[in-house]
Order: structure tokens, then sequence, then C-alpha cells
């Protein structure tokens, strides 16, 4: 499968294909070499879904897929740095557990910042020195989760019994983190770290009624949120009611229009894609995009709407295919979390792991009006420099767990 | 902490097959609907990456539809060309970006993009789109010659009006002509100048051979006399008394009235009434018959049903009655409707020239209706046959006895009545001439339905033209009728 990819690569440009192929033979002999006990489908899973991706984004926007290129080698680097640093012993992250909660909070904050924060699509989620942008949102979730396994694995007894005292700094670096995510308007990335947390934290305690509470919580504050923020407000609007016979109060042009032609244009739009998918798709490159004058018909299509170019193209087998490789990814993920001999390792693992499964569900989610829409990128497959360093760095920590369980196991 | 994670892990799975569970609703169950939203654009575009079929006249080489190959942006896209331009646009209607699809391009979209349900049809498109190759739709060949085609475009010029002719036995649709009309070619980018006509009258975009809706005046007559003998309650030699009027309610109907034939003639029978077109002949007929009675034989040859034909719904519409413009079906016709008048085809009747084609062939077919039909065959793209038309029957609306009967009065109409101008040398004509007033004075609507050669019918025909002054349906319309006729009978 991996190669029936890179051949659709060649057939678009066998340059690239060669590079990525060169790249993924360098990251997997960095991994050989450095954590040679690692399980040995995820390295490939995620060279399969950055292929697929850049595919994508190459057949859609030939200059981004350049770009792609630049920031996967990047992103290699970093996991390839990750895993020699930390190759004998990534637990001493552990001790670093504040530092990582406090670089996270302040890795959030930095887009808010006036020289350097950066506003794209009313979301102010970017940080710029020149040309350079990323979005530092996606460090921030590995270092928040890395805090998380490491908080939650030295206090996890004492947190079962609910003492105030031990649930401060916990609650005092969560609360933080939701402000600043609410004030960026990161609704996507706000109900991920959410997610994440609640999991994380059933995970250390075993006790059902803390997920229950956490799910009250998120009840009671999105209710709220919706009350005070027209932006929820308005997605909630688009997901319950995406098309309209008459026409209403558009606030994009201040005029009167059909919904489907104002606020919900960009997720109607991808619907259409998807569904004119059908089963087979219309085969790679084959696809509508843009109008008959050549104009762009879903904006943002490479990022966060990839997925719905990929449906239309690859069709319902394509996608579910695409769908079942996450699932493995998310499979052998928890499978490393069990193996793992330690709580940290386990907390770790699992948390990562989960974040990757329900950062997916949160984009393809509300690209399929299952939940209102947000935008995220879905990993490794999305155009997006920060998100590409961020799942490699995701992966190189898996891996790192994975090659200690492995190798304790045999010893 | 294992158990815990096993159970957020399966969450995760759940969490996943969900999406897949999702991506299937949108890509199996709803996409049909997606498909059909107005504002789906991708859809509108995708439409024309596909090679659309070409559409042929009856002869199988007079292209009325064809492509042209346009690179836009890095995708190939196909556009339509219709090289006859205006001459079949009623028929084969228009496909375009800006106003989406009419006519046949409307309804036969399916087989024209290869998207109908025929299992040849089915595995070729599959195949195609898996080579990744461009689809290509099915062609089209129609019935209608289009020699005669041009020939009653030609004689309508300058008038506004339908001419529909069918081929009795088949219901094949020969020719069908309007004026005005407008070149599909231009409706993509000069819309205003496509619907602009220097025709006397405006709606170029309406099909007037199908949704033209006209009083169909003395024409009518087939339907009453129809009626009148397939009761058995009169005869061709059924004697009436003709004082030039006709009593209604207590008041005079003038013969006056009607351009046709507003005199006197004393003593006569029925095959002279229809002859010389007497309205108080028409007129005693429909007050013994009734007006239910007459209602009740029009809806037999199809009136108040859509004719049937493979054109759009919306293209076409339904004769009968009209009451402010809808469509008016009395439930006591006894009180409703002035029988008299009806019988002479003047009340609020309106008639489109299709079904009045289909009344005459009906005749000529010794009273079998046949399924009026536009499309002969739909060929693959390799030319391999896909379907052909099979005649159908509609109904048998009168009894041979009747339809013969009815055959040799419209031939003495054509003999030495009201329709002598569509005699043709060495056959046999048989016709009915209509006249119908406009209410403005002197403006008539003048019509011709009848059907040749009498021995075996190869046509029937029906012509009529608006706003004629002083014209009639003798001396207007049936002159197109007999030339259009020749034409296909040669």
């Amino acid at each position: 499968m991996y190669i029936a990819r890179q051949d659709v690569i060649s057939t678009a440009s066998l340059t690239y294909a060669g590079f990525f192929f060169a790249l993924y033979l360098a990251a997997h002999l960095v991994t050989r070499r450095t954590v040679p006990f690692a399980d040995p489908y995820l390295l490939p899973i995620a060279g399969l879904l950055t292929a697929i991706g850049l595919t994508e984004i190459y057949r859609l926007h030939p200059a981004d897929a350049f770009k792609q290129g630049i920031w996967i080698v990047v992103a290699v680097a970093f996991f390839a740095l990750a895993l020699f640093t930390l190759r004998r012993d990534y637990r001493r992250l552990e001790t670093y557990k504040y530092l990582f909660g406090i670089t996270a909070i302040g890795l959030l904050v930095l887009p808010i910042l006036p020289l350097i924060g950066l506003t794209v699509n009313g979301a102010r989620l970017w940080v710029h020195f020149g040309s350079l942008r990323f979005q530092p949102g996606e460090l921030a979730k590995i270092m928040l989760i890395i805090f998380l396994a490491g908080y939650m694995r030295e206090k996890r007894e004492v947190l079962a019994q609910g003492r105030p005292k031990d649930w401060g700094p916990l609650l005092v670096i969560w609360v933080l983190a939701m402000l600043v995510l609410l004030e960026t308007r990161d609704l996507g990335g706000g109900l991920l770290y959410f997610g994440i947390f609640l999991a994380m934290l059933y995970v250390a305690t075993a006790r059902l009624a803390y997920v229950a509470a956490g799910l009250g919580l998120f009840l009671v504050g999105a209710i709220g949120v919706w009350r005070i923020t027209p932006h929820v407000r308005e997605r909630v609007t688009i997901w319950v009611h995406p098309w309209t016979e008459h026409k209403v109060f558009c606030p994009l042009s201040g005029q009167l229009e059909l919904r489907q032609n104002c606020q919900s244009f960009q997720l109607v739009k991808s619907l259409y894609s998807i569904g004119h998918g059908e089963y087979a798709g219309t085969g790679l490159g084959k696809g509508t995009f843009t109008t008959v004058d050549g104009k762009q018909i879903i904006p943002s299509l490479n990022t966060d709407f990839i997925y719905s170019a990929l449906a239309q193209e690859l069709g319902l087998i394509g996608v579910a295919a695409l769908l079942l490789v996450y699932m493995i990814f998310v499979l052998r993920g928890m499978r490393i979390a069990l193996l793992a001999h330690d709580g940290f390792s386990k907390l770790a693992a699992a948390g990562l792991t989960f974040g990757f499964a329900l950062q997916t569900f949160i984009i393809v989610g509300g690209i399929l009006r299952i939940i209102p829409l947000t935008g995220i990128t879905l990993p490794f497959v999305s155009y997006g420099g920060s998100s590409v360093v961020a799942n490699f760095l995701l992966l190189a920590g898996l891996l790192l767990v994975s090659n200690r369980a492995n190798r304790e196991t045999l010893q | 902490m294992n158990r815990q994670v096993s159970q957020v892990g399966i969450a995760s799975l759940v969490l996943l097959a969900a999406l897949i569970v999702g991506t299937t609703y949108w890509q199996t169950w709803a996409n049909a609907g997606l498909a059909d939203r107005q504002d789906n654009d991708i859809q509108l575009v995708a439409q024309f990456k596909i090679k659309r079929g070409k559409i042929y006249a009856a002869d199988g080489r007079t292209l009325l539809a064809t492509n042209v190959k346009k690179k836009i942006g890095g995708q190939t896209l196909y556009f339509r060309r219709y090289p006859t331009g205006p001459l079949f646009t009623d028929v084969v209607g228009y496909s375009t970006q800006s106003r989406n699809r009419t006519g046949l391009e409307r309804s036969y979209n399916d087989y024209l993009t290869g998207s109908n349900a025929n299992l040849d049809t089915v595995f070729r498109s599959a195949l195609d789109k898996l080579r990744g190759a461009t689809v290509t739709g099915n062609d089209l060949v129609l019935t209608i010659r289009p020699g005669a085609q041009a020939l009653a475009r030609r004689l309508l010029q300058g008038k506004c009006g339908a001419v529909v002719a069918l081929e009795p036995s088949s219901g094949r649709v020969l020719v069908m002509a309007t004026n005005p009309t407008y070149n599909p070619n231009l409706i993509e980018r000069h819309f205003a100048q496509a619907t602009r006509t220097t025709a006397p009258c405006g709606a170029p975009l309406l099909n007037r051979a199908t949704a033209g809706k006209y009083q169909p005046g003395s024409s009518f007559k087939i339907v009453t006399a129809s009626a009148a003998l397939d009761t058995g309650r009169f005869t061709p030699h059924s004697s009436f008394y003709d004082p030039g009027y006709c009593i209604e309610y207590g008041k005079r109907v003038r013969n006056a009235g009607n351009p046709e034939a507003p005199e006197t003639f004393g003593n006569v029978d029925l095959d002279f009434g229809f002859e010389h077109s007497v309205n108080s002949v028409f007129c005693n007929i429909g007050k013994t018959l009734g007006a239910g009675t007459v209602l009740r034989y029009a809806e037999r040859y199809g009136f108040y049903s859509l004719p049937p034909l493979e054109t759009p719904e919306n293209e076409r519409v339904e004769s009968g009655l009209y009451n402010r413009g809808r469509l008016f079906k009395p439930k006591r016709p006894e009180f409703q409707v002035d029988p008299g008048r009806l019988a002479f085809g003047q009340e609020r009747l309106q008639v489109t020239p299709l079904q009045m084609a289909m009344v005459a062939g009906t005749v000529a077919n010794h009273g079998i209706e046949m399924r009026p039909r536009l499309i002969e065959r739909v060929l693959s793209p390799g030319g391999r046959t896909i379907t052909h038309l099979r005649p159908e029957q509609l109904g048998r609306p009168i009894k041979r006895q009747t339809a013969d009967e009815l055959t040799h009065m419209m031939e003495l109409v054509v003999q030495g009545g009201t329709g002598t101008p569509a005699q043709i040398p060495g056959i046999r004509v048989a016709g009915k001439t209509g006249t119908a007033e406009t209410g403005r004075e002197g403006i008539n609507t003048t019509w011709f339905a009848a059907f040749a050669p009498v021995d075996a019918p190869k046509v029937a025909i029906a012509v009529v033209v608006e706003n004629q002054r002083n014209g009639f349906g003798g001396t207007i319309s049936a002159p197109i009728a007999k030339q259009v006729m020749e034409a296909l009978l040669r």
C-alpha cells in the first residue's frame, strides 16, 4: 500500500517521490538506530498518511506542496533530534513537568501578544517572525500532555481521593489554558484539550465520576459560552441549519441571504464535495474543486478541509480505508500504553494517542456535521508546518515509550 | 490502569468509526439530495467535465447538439454547441452553466451524461471513471425530419404560431416548429439578445407547440363530431335546419359570429355542417349531447392531462377549459358550461397544437391514439442501440366506424369546404379549419388540423397561427399544413 501511494506521487512528480522516499528512509534509519525495539507499525503509518496528504496538497496547490515538503524535512529533523536526545531515558522529562506546563501556557498566549500575533480566519492562533509563521498551539498540546502525564503519575492516588490541595496546580494551569483558548477563539483546540484532560484523568484515577463531573462542567461551560459569544452561537446555528429556504441576515455581507450562501458556505460546499465522491470517488486529480471560471469553491481546502477533497477524489472506499489507517495508528498507540511499565509512560502514550484520535474526530466530525465545525488540522494529512512538526514529535514520543517498554520486556 | 487505557482506546476507536458511518451517510444515502441542490456548483461543474451525448435529427446525420472542448484553469470542460441554431431549440432545449437546462437536454440528461441505469451504460461509465477517461454520454436520434422542420420554420417566419406533425400509426413527431424562438447558442453569454424577437408577439422561450394555449375555434368540431357520432345520437346524414343562428338560453347565437361561415344555409345534414363549419349545427349538437358528453370525449382524446412527450413536464400544458388562467374542470358541466359555444370551440377552451395534432392523428389511425414520441433511439458512444422507439397505444377515444365517418367529413372539408387550400395534387387530404376570435375586432387565431393520404395516412398535422387580421384557418394555416405535408410525403 505504501508503494502504491508512492506510485501516485510519482505520476505527479518523480522528484517529489524520490525526495519523499529518501526522507522516509532517513527517518527509518534514525528509528532503527535510536529506538530499535519500538513499534514497527507507527512510522510506516505516519509515512503513509503524510504521503497521502502531500499528494492531495500537490494536486490542489503544487506551490503549497513544496512548502509542505520543507516542513516535513524540518519535522523529520525534530523527530530525529527528539529520538536521539531522549533515546536512553525519556522519563527525565517528568522532572520538568511544571516547566512544560508553564511553557505550554506561554505558547498559547503568544498569539495574543501584539507585535507577533496574527489573526487568520477569525481565530488568533498564529505567531509570525518576519515571513515565518506557525501555530504554537500544536506544540502546546504535546507539552500539556507531558505535564499532565507527569503530574497525574505523581498525584494519582491523592487525586483519586479528591483533596483540593492536590488539585490546585492542575486546575490553575488548566483554567488558564481554557481561558486562553477562549480568548483566541480556538474552539477546536479547547475541545481537544478538554477531551485529553478528561481521558488522562480517567486513566490516572479510574474514577468515572470525574469524567461525568467534567462533562457536566463542560456542558454548563458550553451553554455559558454559547450565551455570551455570538461566534459560538453562529457555529451552532450553522451546524443545526446549514440550509435555509428563506433569506436570513448575513453578518458577512450585512444583507439578507440564504445561509448556504453566507455563513455555512464552506460547510455546505464541502458536503457537496463529499457527496460527489460517492463509492469510488472521481479518482485522484479528477475531482472538481473550482468553478468553470477557475475560482476555488471551498475555502481552506488543503488545511482544515482536506478530508472533503480526499472524500471526493478517493470516494467512500478510499476515505474509509484512510480512517481505518487512523484506527490502526490508535490501536498501536493504545497497545503501547498498555505495554508500558510505568505510570508516566502509560499516561503519556494514552494521552498522545487519544489526542490524535480526538483531533481527527473533531475536524472530520465537524466536516461531516456530526458535531459543530471548528477549525483544526487533520493529523499528518493537512497542510500546515506546525501541525506536521507537532505530529512527528507525537510520533517520536510514542516510539520512545514503546522502545523502552519492549526493551524491558525482552530483558 | 490498563483497564482504563483499554476503555479510552475503545472510545477512540468508536469516535473514528463514527466518522466512517458519517462519511457513508453523505456519500451513499444523502448524495442524491445533495446533487439536486440548486447551489451545488461542484455538481454543476462536474456535469461539464462529461462529454455529453450528441443529438441527431431523424436522418441520423443532421447534428443538433454537439460539444466544444475548452481548457480552463487546468480542467477540460465541454460546452454545448447547437449547429442548427434556433431550428430545433424548442425540442432540444439547452444545457448551459448559467441557466441550467431545458428541453431534452434536461429530461434526457441522464442518457446524455451516461448516468442512466442501463447495464451497458453503467458498466461503461464505471470503466471510464476507473481508467480516468472522460465520461461520454449516449447519443440521441430524434424522430424529427430536418427538411420538413426547416420548411415549417420558414413558413412561420414573420408570424407567431406552431406546426406539429405526427406519424399517426406510431406517434413519431415528424415536425415540431414554432415561431418566435431563440438561438440556444446565445443563452450562455448573450441571454438578452437571445430572448429579443422581431416577431409581433413575445415569449420566444415558450415552446408554443406543447405549452402554447390557443382557442381551438372550429377545429374543435372534430371532437364534437366524434362525440355526436360515437354516442350513436347522430349520423353523418342527420338533418339540421340552419336559420343562421341557434337559440341558447332564449338568445340567438348567430353564425355571423363565425368568421368562417357567417351565412345562412337552411336545410343541411351533419356532413354539410362539418364541411362548411356551420356553427348552428354544432350548437344544436352541443345542446342535445350536453357539455358533459362533449368534455368526456375531449378527455378521451387527452384533454385535461399533460400530453405525454419526452420533454420536461413544465414545458407542456394541458388542453381544456381554462378559468382565469387555470385549468377548469367543471364538476357539474350541465350548469357550469355553455354547451352550444363549447361545441364549436369557443367557451373558455384552450388547446395546444400538440393536442390538436393528436386528435387528427387518432382519426387518421382509425380511432386509436398513439403516444407521441420524439426519441427514435438512444445510441452508446460506440454506436450500439441502447433503447429504441416502440410505438405505444394511449387509448381508443372513438370507434373505428366513427373515425372512418369523420375521415370522410374531413375529406369533404378539403375537397369543397373551408379547407380547399390544403389540396395536394394526387393525394387525398382530410382536414378541418378553425378560426377563433381573439376578442379584438378582426383579429383571429387560425387553425388547420389534417392528415394525408386518406387511404393510408402517413402524416397528421396541426398548424396554429396567432393574431391574423382577417385571416382564416383555410387561408393562413391550411397552406402551411399543405406544404409541410407535401414535404413529409415526398
